[in-house]
Order: C-alpha cells, then sequence, then structure tokens
C-alpha cells in the first residue's frame, strides 16, 4: 500500500516536471529564438493576408498553380486536422484505379509527351499535405500553368527551378520544390495570368 | 538503391558507431552512480524528487522487489492516463473543446504508452487535448523508456554482479535513465527540432483561407517537445496521425535525420554499456556488430524493394527509374523531402527499434519493402531495439543462442562467466512462447472473425498483412501500423491492448528473472575452452539464432501475407 | 591400461533386440516422458484415425496411407536408436550377469563357518575366500593378502593384490581369488554391491537426466510448441486466403518442423555417453558425473602413476665408500635383477649395460630371491655369494644381521639422494655394502603434449606430489603442468580444490587412498581407482577400473563429447527446417495462390510428392544420425572458439544445406515408384 501511495506520488511528480516545465520550457525558449516556426511557418499573400503555412500543403485546383501531390486527408483532402495517407497496398484495385485516374490527367498537361509521369505527382502522399513537389512533378505542370498564364513554358520553368531545394548535405532527403512558395511567386513574378 | 542514399545509409551507420561508446560510456557512469558534468545541476533534482516521494533509492532491491515496484509505478501510470483520457473535457489546455476518449480506446491508449507501444488507435490531432498529450502521453514518453533502460541495467547488473542478491534499485535506475539521459538529450533535440519548424504552442486550429480561398484548418499544439522524446525513448507515439510524415512534426530531411539518429543513440549506446558494465567491451561491439548486420541487410531490401517500385502502376506509365528530379519508385504513402531513400531507411530504423514512428505508411510499401518492418519486429526488435527493450530482448537471444551454441564446444554453457542452466532456459523460452502466442493467435483470431474483418483496408494477402502487422508490432511494443486496418473498434482496441500488455510484462518479467538467477550465480573464470561472446563468429551465431526461430515461427503466417503477395504483384493481380 | 572394449556399431544381436524395443517402446507412458516425439505419436495416431474414416469413406488414401506409415517411421525410429544405445549397455550387463551365477558365501558366525547364499549378504557380515573361490560381495579385506583375479569387471587379466590395512583393501565381488587366503567385511547390502549398480547403469533403468539434458529438453519442448502454434494458426490464416488446409498435410509439417532429430536422439547421445565412458573402462555412478566432467576447467593429477611413470627407473649408480669400482656397484645390482622382472628391475639391467657394458647373462645355478613384502629385498644367490638389494633400511638390517658393518656415509648418502626426491636402492653382497642405485620418476613420454592440448581446451593442470617444493618445481617444469602443490597433504588438497572451486573453477581429481576421500567427495569430478580403498570409491562419482589415473583426460574428453553432440545435433535439427519449409509451403498453398510455387526452389515434381519427401527425409535422417549419436561427434582438444567456428559450418551451415539434397533425391525416387 505504501508502495502504491509512493508510486502515484512518484508519477505526479514527474508528470508535473516532464509534462509541465520540460514543455514550457522548450515553449518558452521557442518563443524568444523561433517564434514564427513554433507558431506554424505561417506564410503571408499578396495584401498581408496569411494564406497558410510553408510546411502545410493545400489544395489547387486552377490551371495555372502548381498541383499539390493527392491527397487523403478529410473528405475534400488537405484537411490539416486528419492527416492521412490512402493506405492501400500495393495490390489493391482502388489504388490502381486511382493511380490510373491520377496518370491521365498528368498526361492530359502534356499530351504526347512519351517520359513516365512522375512517381510523386500520381500518388498520395503520406501526411495528405505534403507541401513539396519533386522537381520532375512540378517541371511536369508548367506546360498547364505556361499556357493558362500565357507565357511560354521556360519562364514557368525558370521560377519553378528558383525554389528547387536541393539535398541537405548533399546526402539527405530528396530535391523538392515548396508548392505554395512557387504558386506565390508565380503571381508575382508571372502576373498575366489574372 | 540510388549511390546517395547508400552514402547516407553509412554516414548515419558511421554516425551511429561514433555515438556508441560516448552514450555507452556516459551511462555506465549514470548507472554506477559516477561522477557525470551534469551532476551539479540534475543531483539537486533527484534528491528532491526521492524526498517528495519518500522513497529509498539506495538500497539494493532483489529481482522481485525490483520488478515489483516496476509493476506498480508502471500501474500507476497507466490509471492515471486512463482517467485523464476519460476526464479531459474538464481538464485545461483543451482549447479545441475534445470530449472524453472511448473507454476502449482509452485502455487502449494507456496500456499503448505504458508499454512503449504507443500504437495509436485514434488520430491524435482530432481526439487528444494539449494535455493529455503534454502531460499524459509525453510523460508516458519519458516514463515507458526510462523503465525500458532500467530493465536493461538491471539485467546487465545480472550479468555483471557475482553472488549478489539484488540487480540494483528501481528508483534509482529509473530516475537517473530521465533525469540524465532522456530529458537532456530531450530538451536540445527539441529545440533544434522547434527551429526547423516543428511547432510548440498551446494554440487551438487555425484556420486560414488558403490561395485559392478555400478554408484550411491547421491542427497545433506543443509537438516538439513531444517530438524529440518520441523518437529518443523509441515510443512513436506521434502528436499527428500522421507522425513523423506530418510536415509539422518532421519538416525537413534535417530533422528527419536527427529524428533517425535519436530512435538508435540511447539502444545502441545501451549495447556499450553492456561491455563496459560487464567487463567485456568487445562483448558490446560484438553484439552491436550483430544489430549492424541486420540493420544493414534490412535497410537494403526495403530499399531496393520501395526503388523497384510496383510493377502495376509503372504499367500505367509511372516513373520507375530515379533521376535528377524525382525519385521514381514506390512514392504511395510516402513524402517528396523523404524520397525513398529516407522512408525506407526510416521505416527499417523504427522497427529495428521499437519506436513505432512513421514517416510514410508502411501499409503502401510493396509487399516486401513492407515484410522488412514487419520481419524487424517479429523477430524481438533487437536490432538496437527499443531503449533497454532492444538489449533486454537481443538478451533473450544471447541466452538461446550461447545455450544452443555453447553444447557445441563441449561445456555447460556460459555467457560472461555465468553458465546458463535449465532454469534459464525455461524462462527464456517462456519470453518467446508468449510473444509467439500473442502475435499468431490473435492474428488467427481476427483473420476469421467478421469482427477482426471488418476492419481491414485492404483485401487478399495484403489484408492477412495488415492484421499480422498490427499484432506483431503490438506484441512487439513497436506502435507503428499497416494504418489502413481500422484498429479503433473495441474488437481491435481491446485484443491489441492484451497483445500489447503480454507482450511488454509477459515477456520483461522472465527476463528479469533471468538477470536474478545469473546475479546469484558464480562466475566461471575465462579460459581458452569458454564460449567466445566477442568477435565475428559470435555475431554470426547470433545473427542466425534470431533469423531462424523467427523465420521459423513466422515464415508460414508471412507466405501467406507479404511473400504471396509480392509474387502476386508481379503477375499484376489486383485485389 | 587395457585398450577400451569396442564392440562393432551395429552387433547384430543388439540390433535384433532393439528393433523389438522399438516396438515396445511405443507406449504412450514412455514417449510422453519425451515431448518431442510425444507430439509425433499424437500426431501419428491423428491421421491414422483419421485415415480409417477416409478408408470407410471410399476415398483416395494412398497419400494419407504414406504419411501414416512414415510418422509411425519415425517414432520407431527414434525408439530404435535409444533401444540401440540401451542394448549395447544391456550385452555388457549381460556379461555381467553371467559372472554372478549365484555364489556361496563362507560366512563368519560365532559358531564358526557356515555356507550362506552370497545375496542373503549384509553390511557387516565377515566371510572367508580361498584361493580359486569368487568373493561374494563387495568388502573390505579386514585379514590376509591375496591375489585377486579382477577381469571379470575390469577385463584386465593381470592379477592385482589385494591385502589387509593398506590403502588396496577393497574388493568387489564377483572377482576371483587366485591365491592365499582372506576375510572380507562385507560393505553393502543385497542389491546395493558395486555390480548391482553398475548393471543397473549400463542399462540405463536408473538413469536419470542429466542438468544439460534437462534444459535442452525444455528449450525443445519449447521450440515445439513455438511450432505447434505457427502449424495451428496457419489454418485460420488459409481459411483467410479461402483455402483448406487438411489435417494430415498440417500434421506433416509439424512433425517435419518440430526438432524430432534432436528430440528423437536425445537420450541415445546419453546413454551412448556413459556407455562410451564405460568402454574406458571407468564406471561413471551417474551421467551427471559425466556431463560435469566435460565442465572442468582444473585438473588435479597425482604426480605418480599420472605425469611420472609410477614405476621409478634407476638413473645413477652411487658407490659406497671404500668400494673403488663402480662397476662392481653395478655388476651385483645387475645380477641381483637378473630375475627381476617389474620395470624398476629392468632398468637396473639396463642401466648396467649402458653404463659399463655390462651384458645381461643368465647363469646355471643362480638362485633368485624374490621381493617379499616383510623382507623388502629381493637378490641373487649365486656361487655362494649372496647378493641383496632393497630399501636401504632393510638391507642394513640383513648386512648387519651377517656381521658386516655400517659405514655412517652409507647413510648419509641415502638421505642425500631421498632429499632430491629419488629412491635410494641399498645393494650389498654378504656383509659388503657395495652401494646405491638411484631410482627416479621419469615424465611420462607424450605429457607434456597432452597439457599443451588440456591448455588448448581451457583446462589448468595441477600437479600433487609428496615431493618436496624443489623436486616437484623440477618434474612440473619438465611435464608441462601449470602449477603444482608439493609435499600435499590430503588436508591441503582438500583446501586447494574449495580455492578453485570458491573461484568458480569446476575440479576434478583421482584419488585411491582412504585419505583422499574428502578431497574426492568435494571435487566435481573425482575418480576413485578401483584399486582403491571402499571409501575412496565410494566417495568418487566415478570409478577406473583400470586405476589409470591418465584416464581422467579421456573422461573429460568424453563428457565434452557428450555436450558437443547434443548442441551440434540440434544445431542440425534446427537448420534443417529451413528445407523442410520450402518443400512443404509452396506445395501446401499450391492450389491456393500458384504464385507461391516460386518458393518451390527444390522444383519437386507435385505437392504431395514434396510433402511426403519432406516427411520421409524427416524419418530417415534419424537412422542416418544414429552412429553419429552413439559414436559422438569428433572431438579435437582446440580452444572453444574453433571448435565453434568448425561445428557451425558442419552443422549449421551443412544442417541448411543437406535436407536440400536430401529432399530433392527423396523427390526423385518417390516419382519415380509412382508414390505420389
Amino acid at each position: 500500500m505504501k508502495l502504491i501511495v509512493r508510486s502515484t506520488l512518484y508519477v505526479v511528480v514527474l508528470t508535473v516536471l516532464l509534462g509541465g516545465v520540460y514543455p514550457a520550457v522548450v515553449w518558452g525558449v521557442s518563443r524568444v529564438f523561433w517564434k514564427a516556426k513554433a507558431e506554424g511557418s505561417f506564410v503571408t499573400g499578396d495584401g498581408g493576408r496569411v494564406v497558410g503555412s510553408e510546411l502545410i500543403g493545400q489544395g489547387f485546383r486552377s490551371p495555372k498553380y502548381l498541383h499539390s501531390r493527392p491527397s487523403a486527408a478529410g473528405k475534400q483532402g488537405y484537411d490539416a486536422t486528419a492527416s492521412q495517407g490512402t493506405n492501400l497496398g500495393p495490390t489493391s484495385s482502388d489504388l490502381e484505379k486511382a493511380v490510373a485516374a491520377a496518370v491521365a490527367a498528368a498526361r492530359a498537361d502534356r499530351p504526347g509527351d512519351p517520359r513516365p509521369v512522375p512517381a510523386d505527382l500520381v500518388t498520395t502522399s503520406a501526411s495528405g499535405f505534403d507541401p513539396h513537389l519533386s522537381p520532375d512533378a512540378a517541371l511536369w505542370q508548367a506546360l498547364r500553368i505556361a499556357k493558362s498564364r500565357g507565357v511560354p513554358e521556360e519562364k514557368v520553368a525558370e521560377v519553378i527551378r528558383r525554389h528547387i531545394e536541393p539535398r541537405t548535405l548533399w546526402v539527405l532527403g530528396e530535391p523538392r520544390v515548396n508548392v505554395l512558395l512557387t504558386n506565390l511567386d508565380l503571381d508575382r513574378s508571372l502576373p498575366a495570368g489574372r | 538503391m540510388t549511390t546517395i542514399n547508400f552514402v547516407e545509409i553509412l554516414v548515419y551507420l558511421a554516425i551511429i558507431v561514433a555515438l556508441t561508446p560516448l552514450m555507452g560510456g556516459y551511462m555506465k557512469r549514470v548507472f554506477s552512480g559516477e561522477r557525470t558534468f551534469l551532476d551539479p545541476v540534475l543531483r539537486p533534482i533527484e534528491r528532491a524528487i526521492y524526498r517528495a516521494c519518500g522513497v529509498n533509492a539506495s538500497q539494493d532491491q532483489g529481482w522481485v522487489d525490483w520488478t515489483v515496484t516496476m509493476l506498480i509505478v508502471n500501474a500507476a501510470s497507466l490509471v492515471i492516463l486512463y482517467a485523464m483520457q476519460r476526464l479531459q473535457q474538464w481538464l485545461p489546455f483543451n482549447p479545441n473543446k475534445f470530449g472524453p476518449v472511448s473507454p476502449d480506446s482509452s485502455w487502449n491508449t494507456a496500456v499503448s504508452f505504458t508499454t512503449n507501444t504507443n500504437w495509436q488507435g485514434y488520430s491524435g490531432e482530432s481526439t487528444m487535448s494539449h494535455l493529455t498529450q503534454m502531460a499524459g502521453l509525453a510523460l508516458h514518453n519519458f516514463l515507458s523508456a526510462a523503465t525500458g533502460i532500467a530493465i536493461a541495467v538491471a539485467v546487465i547488473r545480472g550479468v555483471a554482479r557475482e553472488k549478489a542478491k539484488g540487480i540494483g534499485n528501481f528508483w534509482f535506475d529509473c530516475t537517473r535513465s530521465i533525469l540524465w539521459v532522456l530529458l537532456p538529450i530531450s530538451l536540445v533535440a527539441a529545440l533544434f527540432l522547434v527551429s526547423r519548424g516543428v511547432v510548440q504552442n498551446f494554440r487551438a486550429d487555425v484556420v486560414v483561407k488558403t490561395v485559392e480561398g478555400v478554408e484550411q484548418k491547421i491542427a497545433q499544439g506543443p509537438v516538439a517537445s513531444q517530438e524529440a522524446i518520441k523518437e529518443l525513448g523509441t515510443n512513436g507515439g506521434g502528436f499527428f496521425n500522421a507522425n513523423s510524415a506530418h510536415p509539422y512534426e518532421n519538416p525537413t530531411p534535417g530533422t528527419n535525420f536527427l529524428e533517425m539518429i535519436l530512435i538508435f543513440a540511447v539502444g545502441a549506446g545501451l549495447t556499450n554499456t553492456l561491455g563496459r558494465m560487464t567487463g567485456s567491451v568487445r562483448h558490446g561491439w560484438a553484439v552491436f556488430g550483430a544489430m549492424a548486420l541486420m540493420f544493414l541487410a534490412g535497410v537494403f531490401v526495403c530499399e531496393w524493394a520501395e526503388q523497384k517500385g510496383n510493377p502495376i502502376h509503372q504499367k500505367l506509365g509511372v516513373a520507375a527509374a530515379p533521376t535528377d528530379g524525382g525519385t521514381g519508385g514506390n512514392m504511395e504513402g510516402k513524402e517528396v523531402r523523404f524520397g525513398i531513400g529516407d522512408s525506407a531507411l526510416f521505416a527499417t530504423i523504427t522497427t529495428d527499434a521499437s519506436c513505432g514512428a512513421i514517416n510514410s505508411w508502411h501499409d503502401s510499401f510493396t509487399p516486401i519493402g513492407g515484410l522488412v518492418p514487419m520481419a524487424n519486429i517479429a523477430t524481438g526488435e533487437v536490432i538496437v531495439g527499443g531503449v533497454g527493450a532492444g538489449l533486454y530482448g537481443m538478451f533473450l537471444f544471447i541466452v538461446l543462442a550461447v545455450f544452443i551454441a555453447g553444447l557445441m564446444v563441449g561445456r555447460t554453457p556460459e555467457y560472461l562467466g555465468k553458465k546458463i542452466e535449465a532454469h534459464e532456459v525455461k524462462l527464456a523460452m517462456l519470453s518467446v512462447l508468449i510473444l509467439t502466442l500473442c502475435i499468431l493467435g490473435f492474428s488467427a483470431a481476427a483473420a476469421v472473425l467478421p469482427a477482426g474483418l471488418s476492419s481491414l483496408n485492404n483485401r487478399g494477402p495484403h489484408g492477412l498483412s495488415e492484421i499480422l502487422y498490427a499484432y506483431i508490432s503490438g506484441a512487439g511494443n513497436n506502435g507503428s501500423a499497416f494504418a489502413g486496418l481500422n484498429a479503433n473498434t473495441p474488437f481491435w482496441n481491446t485484443t491489441l491492448g492484451f497483445d500489447m500488455f503480454f507482450g511488454r510484462f509477459f515477456m520483461l518479467i522472465p527476463i528479469l528473472g533471468i538477470a536474478g538467477s545469473l546475479a546469484a550465480k558464480k562466475k566461471v573464470p575465462e579460459s581458452a575452452g569458454t564460449f567466445p561472446v566477442t568477435g565475428p563468429i559470435f555475431s554470426f551465431l547470433l545473427v542466425s539464432v534470431i533469423v531462424i526461430v523467427g523465420a521459423l515461427t513466422f515464415f508460414p503466417a508471412f507466405s501467406l501475407g507479404p511473400i504471396v503477395e509480392q509474387l502476386l504483384m508481379k503477375a499484376g493481380t489486383l485485389f | 591400461m587395457a585398450p577400451p572394449k569396442r564392440t562393432s556399431l551395429f552387433d547384430r544381436a543388439i540390433v535384433r533386440a532393439a528393433v523389438g524395443d522399438a516396438f515396445r517402446k511405443l507406449d504412450p507412458r514412455l514417449q510422453a516422458k519425451n515431448p518431442v516425439m510425444f507430439v509425433v505419436l499424437v500426431g501419428a495416431v491423428l491421421v491414422s484415425v483419421l485415415l480409417v474414416r477416409d478408408v470407410a469413406r471410399g476415398k483416395d488414401v494412398l497419400f494419407n496411407v504414406q504419411i501414416a506409415l512414415w510418422l509411425w517411421f519415425t517414432l520407431l525410429f527414434a525408439n530404435f536408436a535409444e533401444a540401440m544405445a540401451e542394448g549395447r549397455g544391456k550385452a555388457q550387463a549381460a556379461a555381467l550377469r553371467r559372472g554372478r551365477t549365484e555364489t556361496m558365501a563362507r560366512l563368519q558366525t560365532r559358531k564358526g563357518e557356515e555356507m550362506v547364499p552370497a545375496t542373503t549378504l549384509r553390511k557387516g557380515d565377515c566371510v572367508v575366500v580361498e584361493a580359486g573361490q569368487v568373493i561374494p560381495g563387495d568388502g573390505t579385506v579386514v585379514e590376509g593378502i591375496a591375489s585377486v583375479d579382477e577381469s571379470a569387471i575390469t577385463g584386465e587379466s593381470a592379477p592385482v593384490i589385494r591385502e589387509s590395512g593398506g590403502d588396496c583393501s577393497a574388493v568387489t565381488g564377483g572377482t576371483r581369488v587366485l591365491s592365499d587366503r582372506i576375510v572380507v567385511e562385507i560393505t553393502s547390502n543385497p542389491g546395493e554391491t558395486f555390480l548391482d549398480r553398475m548393471i543397473a547403469l549400463v542399462e540405463g533403468a536408473s538413469r536419470q537426466k542429466t542438468p544439460n539434458e534437462i534444459a535442452l529438453s525444455i528449450l525443445l519442448a519449447g521450440l515445439t510448441i513455438v511450432f505447434l502454434i505457427a502449424t495451428v494458426t496457419l489454418r485460420p490464416f488459409a481459411l483467410y486466403a479461402r483455402g483448406v488446409a487438411t489435417t494430415p498435410v498440417l500434421i506433416a509439417l509439424l512433425v517435419c518442423l518440430i526438432p524430432t532429430t534432436i528430440g528423437g536422439l536425445l537420450s541415445a547421445i546419453g546413454i551412448a555417453g556413459m556407455d562410451r565412458v564405460l568402454q574406458h573402462n571407468v564406471l561413471a555412478m551417474s551421467g551427471r558425473a559425466v556431463e560435469a566432467a566435460g565442465d572442468v576447467n582444473v585438473l588435479l593429477l597425482d604426480k605418480t602413476g599420472t605425469i611420472t611413470l609410477g614405476n621409478r627407473q634407476a638413473t645413477d649408480f652411487f658407490p659406497a665408500p671404500g668400494v673403488l669400482a663402480a662397476s662392481d656397484l653395478a655388476e651385483a645390482a645387475q645380477l641381483s635383477s637378473l630375475a627381476d622382472e617389474t620395470p624398476e628391475g629392468r632398468s637396473i639391467v639396463i642401466l648396467a649395460k649402458e653404463k659399463f657394458g655390462l651384458r645381461g647373462r643368465h647363469v646355471e645355478g643362480m638362485h633368485f630371491i624374490p621381493f617379499s613384502a616383510t623382507t623388502r629385498m629381493s637378490g641373487v644367490d649365486w656361487n655362494g655369494r649372496r647378493i641383496r638389494k632393497g630399501a636401504g633400511e632393510a638391507v642394513i638390517e640383513w648386512v648387519r644381521g651377517l656381521g658386516g658393518r655400517v659405514d655412517p656415509a652409507v647413510t648419509d648418502l641415502l638421505n642425500r639422494i631421498s632429499a632430491e626426491g629419488a629412491t635410494p636402492l641399498l645393494v650389498s653382497d654378504d656383509a659388503k655394502i657395495l652401494g646405491v642405485i638411484a631410482l627416479r620418476d621419469v615424465v611420462k613420454p607424450g605429457m607434456r603434449d597432452r597439457f599443451d592440448r588440456l591448455r588448448a581446451m581451457g583446462i589448468k593442470t595441477i600437479m600433487i606430489t609428496g615431493d618436496n617444493p624443489l623436486t616437484a618445481a623440477a618434474i612440473a617444469r619438465e611435464a608441462g603442468v601449470d602449477d603444482f602443490l608439493a609435499q600435499a597433504t590430503p588436508e591441503q588438497k582438500l583446501a586447494l580444490i574449495r580455492k578453485e572451486q570458491e573461484g568458480g573453477n569446476l575440479v576434478a581429481m583421482t584419488g585411491d587412498g582412504t585419505n583422499d576421500a574428502p578431497a574426492l567427495a568435494q571435487a566435481d569430478v573425482g575418480v576413485a581407482m578401483n584399486t582403491g580403498t571402499q571409501a575412496a570409491r565410494e566417495a568418487g562419482n566415478m570409478v577406473d577400473l583400470d586405476s589409470n589415473p591418465t584416464k581422467l583426460i579421456e573422461v573429460v574428453e568424453i563428457g565434452k563429447q557428450l555436450l558437443m553432440t547434443r548442441g551440434s545435433l540440434t544445431t542440425f535439427s534446427i537448420a534443417n527446417d529451413v528445407a523442410k519449409y520450402f518443400a512443404i509451403l509452396p506445395a501446401r498453398f499450391a492450389a491456393t495462390y500458384p504464385a507461391l510455387t516460386a518458393l518451390n526452389v527444390m522444383r519437386l515434381g507435385n505437392p504431395r510428392s514434396a510433402i511426403l519427401s519432406a516427411v520421409i527425409f524427416n524419418a530417415l535422417i534419424i537412422i542416418a544420425l544414429i552412429p553419429l549419436a552413439l559414436r559422438g561427434v569428433r572431438y579435437r582438444p582446440l580452444g572453444a572458439a574453433r571448435i565453434l567456428a568448425r561445428n557451425l559450418w558442419i552443422y549449421g551451415v551443412g544442417g541448411v544445406i543437406v535436407p536440400f539434397v536430401g529432399i530433392k533425391l527423396i523427390d526423385w525416387i518417390v516419382l519415380a515408384l509412382h508414390l505420389a
């Protein structure tokens, strides 16, 4: 019985230390040094309006924007309170249908292009709001964006290339393009389509 | 596998190799009560905790006493977490006004976090209040990890001591694990994570209007503090459902790399602590060598399979080969910033250790790619393993390997001078049996019962893989999942709760029993006739025992799950 | 040492008896002792019952009949292995029994002597045995001295001397007195005699499982349950895939997976280990002792007889003061030794030849005086010369008796030689002392090599000697032992054993005298010499019937071999499973998932032949390994690391490869015979 009381007390003391003091210290320090990041890395668009987070992918439908990867988060997709993947297995017929549809859509962006479709463009991301596209997948969409903005494809490709983030320290991760930041840049640099 | 991925794996392993003696030496000092540079800060806190709780942390406890204390502390934490979930609507730090968690889910989660499994039947960002996450779940991240380390240290003492009655003191081991090992590293790591974009705030969901004017709700919370201990303590319970695939938990390849290092840091270090405390540093490296060998084998197979991708999709025109600006391979359920390499590497690491954090959905891996994580867990997560759990799980295999092979050198098998006799073999086999029975027994039931089958997200062999993965992950206290399975049902919450509970406690009690019995034994001095537990032969032997015992147990089931699925995928069969 | 008695491994009579026993051992009560084989038994019964049902329903049963048959064969083969091992022991026991025909004993009573059957003798009874009679029971000689033929139990035909009071006072029932008359006090009750116990042991009747055997049994039982779970759960998994798993096939899979190879051979290995010890003429009181021998890491060896040739050899002649020619001494010594057939005597003749070129001659009219325990001298009467050689005091007394004078320098010489660790023999010609022959211990050839081997095995050797430290050190150096205990007393010996045990070592020693008894009892492995006292024999856990102390080394090797055989076969058995999976699983689910045939790496003919081949292989491998189980794996005195590497290759890697080849071969035969 004494042991039970002591154990409970022990858990309570640790809860205060590890569940209270520790996160509070991390919070306090981060407010001083990395406030914006700790608060969610939000991004403001034209006119100072907050348009989303740099880290959280969002849905784009308009042909003049880069489209994010397919999402399974929430009913409409890109729901950042319901992170989720499809969790469909490799032999799933549902997945095969979804990929086939995505491939068809991607092919429509570049009719007659014989190259295979970039893998990330037609597969659902893990979080449901992957903020990035591979450079291949972004450039794949350049032609469509260029058409809708009425500019040459190379102009769009130039903007996209500006946003290619290389691997960290040469080996970590993959080169990638932030969809939201690129789209905001597209609006700034190539506003023709407006 | 691309060259760059290959180099990354080697860089990763090199860093772990370098960290191992540092962590190992540090932990040896901590648990031997020697001076460390953190003493001036931590000693007063340590003393204050003991005084506040009225515990005696200097008395040597016998294994039964030690185990009982450990169990009661764990039980107390389990009850408190259960209560916290059920009462969260009345408690502070609940900006999203979540209601109480359901009883079966609360049971599942309480067991899950107490056992260091961190299986998540629920979706974190839409179920748990900030208080439940930060105080309830994060506390368990520390406590269950500390329990694991404490057990490993107790087992090491059992081997190291001679004719001793006790195996240490639980209060001492547990408190020091937290204060000296887990807390300082977590603090530094959490701050690094925030600096790269991991959130740390107490806000409710933020609603923004996107560029195209659609409302997007973005969940927030004290993530960084939990993220660090989640990896370091190999807990794996993410703040968000998508876990380390969520950009707020793991925003960059850099944070990803740090998280991977955190997962192995303590577990790898403990092999060195084992070596130092038992006076055979080379034995520690031999154990580490066995782990490294299996790690490399796993990660190469997984990366190869994922990079090769899915021929069904490739027939549709999806890119297979990597290019300068694209990954190719199987990108379903993976994030672009991690690509194939970091996803496969993370999946291997998180299942080698009993972490269970994920940065890509294992359910969507190719069958062989998914078999690697599953096999990693099924063989007992002894490839570095969970903090502590990996070492004491490995200890089980060491006992078996030493016993079988020890006979082959013509002596009663002995491990570092301790004779392995009927009593130890009995307890070791008991542990193995319980794991096997939990995994295969529950899986078999779920494979035929409607309550089990109705939760499946995939048909065909992949469905069986989902079932197997769930119980393997539960009993192995991993917590990762083939997450298409909807495990938040009464049937799954309950059976998995027991699976995790048995898998943890019924395994570690026999192990502590072995530690107690070894501590009491005399040491046979080493000679040329002693079974060598250092060097490559021993590493090779240990790997063989793990692979053969694991493979023999699970091969039949696997052949009907991932193995046959791989063959069917090649043939283009759909379900 | 008598060469170990070797029976051919497959002696016809033994095989015949073993076949019968194999069936008798199907008794479930016996099988229940071995969980692995019990599972096979249950499986075989189950398949047979299902078979009867299928026959009744008129189904095609060719396949299931074969499965059932081979399961029963698996059981029978395992039983056969055990029966073979026991049979060899039994054959030896039968030979022992033959010698123990109803003996009558001359029991001493107050009234005089009474003839009673030997079986009625009890502890404390005293019996008289004379030349030609059989000693009726174990006991101690309390009166008299006699030569005894102990070949019935030792196989050694040379008679041995048994006398009251000394360290050679123990006699064994069933042995025959060749000369003289002794009175024996019986030391054991009926049914407990040495011979009784020996028969019980070799028959395996009183065999108890040894500690390592128990531990291994637990491991095997555990693995069996693991595989039971893996197999039983296959049924629901198959159901999930909408396939069927028929019971006979699942049982076939189970039996193939559980470690039947080692399970079936385990007890045979143990019995054979005891048997091998016995073939070296060492009687182990329990299997535990044999196993412990394998663990020994300190050997206490008596110097005399073990490390050195117990028979000392002449190394020097020292003429007495006043004797000018050393050759006179040598000649006299040689003459006196011509008829002395002991190694000591021969060595004197040889030394004389080597040093002085004196040829041994046999001259008519020589009258030899043999050595006797009372005179402690021997010699020759020839040409009126009375040459004597013997212990210093005895010869001095003899010379004085003849009226001779003894120079005090002679006594000094005797003492000096003794102090050097050698034994002096005084030589006299009538009343004149000629000088002293020094006899020294000579280290046996090959000992250094042997100790090196022991060191490689991780065993430390300690020489025990009554010599002074100087002599002891010299001999220790020469022999290459690791350490020595000089001027050892029984107490010091006991203390040394305790000290080593305290340090975690297992100690083995040999001993014969009563004063060795405490040390023998304390040692983990105590080998008592058969020539030793009853007390010593009781205290030890082994008795060496040849009384050859070097044999301890062989016993250690047998103990190691026993453990190695178990470990190796366990490894082999488990490694075998890999191939069996590849044979059975693809076959088993070929109907459900044809894609799984990709796993049929052996390209076995069809599902039925695949399963059948695996089952047949599983049964036949037991038979194939019986010789290995009975002989034990080859032992080499190497360090543990090298032994481990070697055995891992042979039994681990080999164990993975062999069944692939074996199953494929059987599959060909099965297909060729159209059995499936």
